[in-house]
């Protein structure tokens, strides 16, 4: 991890819109032969506090880009893991206010690169224009909204653009050719970042083996993204090195989520920071 | 839609007014509302059923079947049946006509739309059904239909509604379907829903979602409406036969809103007939304490569609309180939402008492044991026509969309009676 000083953060929102700074980490970590890791971190989970911590934990381990989770009281696209720690973080009163200043927190202490990701619902209570206002002014590059297809994503998709964010979608395996194409084209009309491949037709959460045919997902994913330059980023039920160290042979990312979530459980608050470095250093070891 | 404008607006009737038969648009939305707000996972499924139920609109094969079983099966047409003591407890020299969706084969309205849907699954080859219930209505339907077609079928039903429904729960186990608990959230019919949806993203190419109410992403609200406007076409019918004229107001329940828009869809390009939505007030019109989404809630986003929803100031969505299990959801069908903003439908609440004394007058006075959630529409009416809201000389159509023999065991509760 690199310690950012105040400088080089006015230069990277002034010069460069915060999504290219997404685009920057795929093109660093192709110039060293590897993968980009992508953990992901629920807002407020296991608090708000400690879960900044964990964050920087994470970036001190080799995150190069990291999901911040908003919580939501009905995400339909998770299993029972982030379901869990999201009703924990609404419990303890997390908002998306809160999750704003978990952003502005831990931009003012590491340079990687954060996305926010959680339902859309949330989003439009916050206002577009201020979401993405604020968003921009807290050092995030962009979004995942998984309930969020590109026949809806206009109206964000436009607010966010002017801010310089990035809107990242998703392309699970049973896509249709005809439908990634339609994805990619909106997807690449932005102003940079990556492409979410959902690794498997389901919700979030870790599983033993990697789902077969991944391979030539990818393949068929990127016969379309690569006239774009699009890097391609694998999620979903990824949890080992070996999975990691699979997944980034082929593609240019890989995001973990619920197996975080599920090793914080497993510890004691004060073995949480530790645990979560040594696990995402071990990711980025193979 | 410009949400970001118009979301603390409770209450705005915009400046476009009514357009029958032309929503949805090929977008999948009245008005601003509706759409497909869903994970990409599932956009290729509404693809595919958006096409397979277009193809069997226009096959003479299928609407021939779905006529056959509607008659034979579910007992259509069901009657509409002049009250005349209830109507004298309302106001006097009123008519009210109940449709009776009570009469149709397992209790409710729900069995019109679980058996046109199933009939598509059959026709799209899908053998595992799933469905999320609420009351356990559509639960009882939808696995009395598989049964029937010889189809799987798995029920997702909320922990609360399970306790609170356990005849629905063991009618669904008796015709061959699995009821799995839900015990996230709320535990009731928005979780139920929230399950499906996840079973659904899961084994999408294997499994048809057999939404059971006007609500989700596009196409559902559209073929939910148009499998249950049978109700309100046969309504118009024989109101017409039996007393010579069209109806001054049409009233129905509204929880996800399937009874109300199949009833109030064939009357809506009728301008002289008001159509009113009840919803369920719950105890009180607190935060939390009632299921009345168009009366109190804004715009949002849940189950993929754009419509009314009771969330808080931070977008997350309130859980909901109603006696009656059917009506307890949190959002409502988009096309209520624009019949709402363009002033063709008017919605209040009724709340528990209301209901309550709803089912027990039409009970006592007429020999009808009505569910709870039409039971919100006639406690309505008794208390509008007490306050000299009901013009003498009115002819009223009531959606009686339910039996109320599953509620026994809440009303007796309600009613301090140990069984």
């Amino acid at each position: 991890m690199q310690t950012k000083n105040e400088d080089s953060i006015h230069q990277a929102t002034q010069d460069t819109p915060p999504a290219a700074r997404i685009t920057h980490v795929f093109e660093r970590a192709q110039h060293e032969g590897r993968g980009v890791l992508i953990p992901y971190f629920m807002c407020g989970y296991p608090s708000a506090s400690q879960c900044i911590e964990l964050v920087l934990a994470a970036a001190a381990g080799g995150a190069d880009i990291i999901e911040l989770g908003m919580p939501f009281s009905d995400p339909l696209a998770d299993g029972a893991t982030i379901q869990h720690a999201g009703h924990v973080a609404l419990e303890r009163g997390m908002t998306i206010k809160g999750c704003m200043e978990t952003a502005r927190k831990v931009a003012a202490q590491c340079d990687v690169p954060l996305l926010l990701m959680g339902y859309y619902n949330p989003v439009i209570a916050y206002g577009l224009e201020r979401f993405c206002q604020e968003a921009a002014a807290s050092g995030v590059c962009g979004f995942i909204i998984p309930d969020l297809p590109p026949e809806e994503a206009a109206p964000l998709q436009q607010t966010a653009y002017r801010y310089g964010l990035a809107l990242i979608f998703m392309v699970p395996p049973t896509t249709s050719d005809d439908r990634i194409t339609q994805i990619v084209k909106v997807a690449a009309n932005g102003p940079g970042g990556f492409l979410y491949c959902v690794s498997l037709s389901g919700v979030t959460g870790s599983r033993a083996a990697l789902p077969p045919h991944m391979r030539s997902f990818i393949a068929r994913v990127r016969g379309y993204t690569k006239e774009y330059g699009l890097p391609l980023a694998v999620g979903f039920g990824l949890s080992t090195p070996e999975h990691i160290a699979e997944i980034t042979s082929y593609a240019e990312g890989a995001v973990v989520g619920s197996a975080l979530v599920t090793i914080i459980d497993q510890h004691e608050e004060s073995q949480q920071v530790e645990v979560v470095k040594n696990y995402i250093e071990s990711l980025r070891k193979r | 839609m410009q949400t970001q404008h118009t979301q603390h607006t409770t209450q705005t009737h915009s400046t476009e007014t009514y357009q029958h038969n032309l929503y949805p648009d090929e977008r999948g939305r009245f008005g601003s509302f509706g759409g497909k707000f869903v994970p990409e996972s599932l956009m290729a499924a509404l693809t595919e059923l958006e096409a397979a139920y277009l193809d069997a609109c226009n096959d003479p094969g299928f609407q021939l079947e779905l006529q056959t079983q509607l008659a034979s099966f579910v007992g259509r047409p069901t009657s509409l049946h002049f009250v005349p003591r209830f109507s004298r407890m309302v106001a006097p020299g009123i008519k009210v006509y109940l449709k009776r969706e009570d009469l149709a084969h397992t209790g409710a309205h729900k069995i019109n739309n679980a058996l046109g849907q199933g009939l598509l699954a059959k026709r799209m080859g899908k053998k595992r059904i799933i469905a999320e219930t609420g009351a356990g209505q559509h639960g009882v339907a939808t696995a009395t239909v598989c049964a029937m077609l010889g189809l799987e079928c798995i029920v997702y039903m909320g922990e609360l509604d399970i306790q609170r429904q356990s005849l629905n729960v063991f009618r669904m186990k008796l015709l061959g379907a699995e009821v799995r608990s839900v015990e996230s959230g709320s535990r009731t019919l928005k979780d139920a829903i929230n399950e499906a949806i996840r079973d659904w993203v899961t084994n999408v190419e294997t499994t048809f979602y057999l939404i059971g109410s006007a609500v989700g992403p596009h196409p559902y609200p559209r073929i939910v409406r148009n499998f249950q406007s049978i109700i309100g076409a046969e309504a118009r019918k024989q109101i017409l036969a039996q007393e010579g004229r069209m109806p001054d107001i049409v009233v129905a329940c509204v929880g996800g809103g399937s009874n109300a828009i199949g009833m109030f869809y064939p009357f809506a390009d009728a301008l002289d007939v008001r159509l009113v939505g009840v919803e369920a007030g719950g105890t009180s019109l607190a935060a939390g304490k009632h299921a009345a989404t168009l009366v109190a809630g804004r715009p949002g986003v849940l189950h993929g569609a754009m419509s009314y929803l009771l969330q808080d100031d931070d977008g997350q969505v309130l859980e909901t309180h109603s006696i009656s299990a059917g009506l307890d959801y949190p959002s409502v069908g988009p096309e209520h939402s624009y019949m709402k903003e363009t002033g063709r439908a008017t919605y209040v609440s009724a709340n528990d008492a209301t209901a309550l004394r709803g089912l027990q007058v039409l009970s006592q006075c007429e020999g009808i044991i009505p569910a709870l959630e039409p039971a919100h529409a006639l406690g309505y009416l008794l208390e509008a026509g007490e306050q000299g809201a009901i013009p003498a000389g009115s002819l009223i159509i009531l959606n009686l969309s339910g039996r109320g023999d599953k509620d026994m065991l809440t009303v007796a509760q309600a009613l301090n009676v140990t069984l």
